[in-house]
């Protein structure tokens, strides 16, 4: 049995990747058969102002805006889908919100294969390859033993 | 006296598209795109980005490639854009103790846990010209090595287990927003913060660079400085709960600064913090130098009269785009203004020259 | 939150934005002018009017408070929804929406500081009907005088005692809205 909080996790989880794709790698994993939709809210462009922590730990501060996009839609059936993208791109918002809404339908397993894995792994790649290269950066420090310490 | 001219009109519009073709330049020469800019002029985006307080490097690129590489005008456009836009909300506070750092160095700690790396660094360059760039841009591909993944933790960190080092304390206050509300002295350290992270790059150095040199006296090591990406979060209320949005790459800096004690603090060492988009890391040295000597009231410290500790004179003077708008006005016409005071030292002259004609004959 | 709930915004959010702004703005500014103002479709019991101000007006900005059968789950949802505006008590509103019986007293809610006469309150009072006759309407905006059909005149009056400090008001019956800014001096008849 899952609970409310595993699926608020889960969901978090696919928004996440959602919001972070690239809108071109997105749209070419876009399932072929799209189900009909009605805009609750037509994709929007504004921002999300960042804020950060004084000393990284203390009292919130405003750094400054990100764009975000943003888009809800409801399925036939009912489901209603979101999405908050980071970027202007109104297309990138309204498919995350139609693969956040069939997330919560009978095809979600299909849509976790076809849309979500390979842009998690594509995520995934991008990170490993970054860091890798960052870690051949890291210093190895050598302490010469002195003279008197023989 | 009230001087209408007329004709500005035509003369304007010229202008403006001799402007657009002086952007373009010599056209047997390829134009560039705004995904060069964005890929290949990047630190010049990133300061965009930081300073003009909007995360999107294809705007900021854009704004780069209109302004001509004048990243103060770039900036004007990235703020004048982001007024348009509507605001859904406030992040989460970014984690960055979860960032993927690209780069993490410290100058007090050789050990720290996560290691020192250096990442996409111009500190060990020689600062010669590579004239190879002029030639052709052939790049092999950067060496690598085992990514541990382990958590990279803040260095700050290991002083505070001993006590040694000052904390800040937690809060969820919501800060005041300078882009909403007007300034008002004397700022909190939050106010203080949000105000240099958008201020100017070469204000800010400048204003670190004199407590360097003695006026402000906070003699200041990088503990620690970061860059690399961390996920944006924010509450969405439709869903009662909070997702990511995306994912901004920042600077931290924060500096460790001797501190003998005052009548309030015990003696320890105290911190200056900067946080800025991108990776601006001059910029994040320079913030949580001169936020430190910002917080010489607060730590019960003297006011030694330095610039840097002048909060009114920082703040009110850090912001560029508010400067260029008020020294650059200057330029435009003022045709009355001068009139009346061209007449004004026309009467002055007169009364001076005829006091001097009645001292000569009496 | 149910999907209702997150209908009824507006279709097409750049004209009619603009367009409810310009309505909210004229009614404001030529108090005793009745303005059509009818895009939104918020739930029962909220006016198409007063829905249409909320969705011009309101963002994450600005605190409401719902007084009365207004303060119920599908109104409060859909102003989240499609607003953002945080819900407060009277005293934080910078908007508060309700009958006038509901809203009632009206000196609860906050009228500005000599510094910042602009931080008060704005009332949108639901009305049975609106009508242009009713209380003697004058001052800046009014060319001689205007009629309004309110649903008091002593706490209006008060109000505008106060200026430059005091509430505004708008009055919203249906997909139609009056305005009655602190600056009208208002006269029975």
């Amino acid at each position: 049995m899952t609970t409310d909080s595993q699926k608020n996790d889960d969901r978090k989880a696919w928004m996440g990747v959602l919001a972070r794709a690239k809108p071109d790698a997105l749209a070419a994993l876009m399932p072929a058969d799209q189900p009909d939709h009605v805009l609750l809210r037509a994709p929007e462009i504004g921002s999300v102002m960042v804020r950060g922590r004084v000393g990284a730990t203390g009292a919130p501060f405003n750094l400054g805006e990100v764009t975000v996009t943003r888009c809800a839609l409801r399925l036939a059936c009912g489901t209603v889908g979101h999405g908050h993208v980071q970027g202007r791109n109104r297309d990138h918002a309204r498919q995350a919100a139609l693969i956040d809404a069939l997330m919560q339908t009978d095809r979600a397993e299909a849509i976790r294969t076809q849309v979500l894995h390979p842009l998690a792994q594509t995520e995934q790649a991008a990170r490993h390859a970054r860091a890798a290269k960052a870690a051949a950066t890291k210093v190895e420090f050598f302490t010469l033993v002195r003279g008197e310490d023989k | 006296m009230y001087v209408a001219v007329k004709g500005g009109e035509r003369a304007i519009d010229n202008a403006h598209a001799f402007l657009a073709e002086e952007r373009r330049g010599d056209t047997s020469v390829a134009e560039l795109s705004v995904a060069q800019i964005r890929e290949q002029l990047r630190l010049a985006v990133n300061r965009v980005m930081a300073e003009g307080s909007l995360y999107d490097p294809d705007l900021a690129a854009l704004a780069i490639k209109q302004a001509r590489g004048d990243l103060i005008e770039a900036i004007f456009l990235i703020r004048a854009y982001r007024t348009t836009l509507p605001r859904f909300g406030a992040s989460r506070p970014l984690d960055t103790a979860a960032m993927a750092v690209t780069r993490r160095v410290s100058a007090t700690f050789k050990d720290a846990p996560g290691g020192q790396i250096l990442g996409p660094t111009f500190d060990y360059t020689h600062r010669l010209l590579e004239f190879r760039l002029a030639a052709d841009g052939v790049v092999p591909p950067a060496p690598t090595a085992l990514a541990t993944g382990d958590a990279v933790p803040h260095i700050t960190g290991f002083l505070n287990r001993d006590g040694l080092i000052e904390t800040d304390t937690p809060s969820d206050d919501i800060p005041p927003d300078l882009t909403r509300e007007p300034m008002e002295l004397p700022a909190s350290r939050p106010l203080r913060l949000q105000a240099l992270a958008r201020g100017d790059e070469g204000f800010i150095l400048s204003m670190a660079y004199s407590t360097q040199r003695g006026y402000g006296r906070t003699h200041a090591f990088v503990g620690e400085l970061r860059i690399g990406t961390v996920e944006v979060e924010m509450d969405i209320p439709e869903l009662g709960f909070a997702v990511c949005i995306g994912e901004v790459e920042v600077t931290e800096c924060e500096t460790v600064n001797q501190f003998k004690g005052s009548k309030t603090e015990p003696p320890q060492f105290t911190r200056g913090y900067g946080l800025t988009f991108g990776q601006t890391e001059r910029k994040a040295i320079a913030m949580s130098l001169v936020d430190r000597a910002l917080r010489w009231k607060e730590l019960g410290e003297d006011n030694t009269g330095a610039p840097a500790q002048d909060e009114e004179f920082v703040l009110m003077h850090a912001d560029n785009v508010q400067a260029t708008g008020f020294l650059e006005h200057i330029k435009l016409p003022h045709y009355v203004d001068f009139q009346s005071e061209l007449e004004l030292i026309r009467k002055l002259r007169a009364e001076a020259m005829s006091a001097l004609q009645k001292e000569a004959a009496e | 939150m149910t999907t209702d709930t997150l209908m009824g915004g507006f279709t097409d959010p750049a004209r009619q934005s603009a367009s409810a702004f310009r309505a909210c703005l004229t009614a404001l500014s030529r108090p005793g002018h009745i303005q059509a103002l009818s895009f939104a479709t918020p739930p029962a019991p909220m006016s198409v009017a007063a829905g249409g101000l909320a969705l011009t007006l309101l963002d994450g900005t600005t605190p409401v408070f719902l007084a009365g059968a207004l303060d119920g789950a599908s109104v409060r949802d859909w102003l989240t929804f499609h607003t953002g505006a945080p819900l407060v008590g009277a005293s934080d509103a910078t908007f508060a929406f309700g009958t006038y019986a509901d809203l009632l007293p009206l000196d609860r809610f906050a009228i500005g500081t000599p510094e910042y006469p602009d931080r008060a309150a704005t009332l949108v009072i639901e009305v049975p009907s609106l009508e242009t006759r009713g209380a003697h309407l004058t001052g800046p905006g009014i060319k001689d005088h205007a009629f309004l059909s309110l649903p008091a005149i002593a706490p209006f009056q008060a109000n505008h005692a106060l200026f430059p400090l005091g509430f505004d008001a708008f009055l919203t019956c249906g997909d139609r809205i009056a305005g009655l800014p602190r600056s009208t001096i208002v006269r029975d008849v």
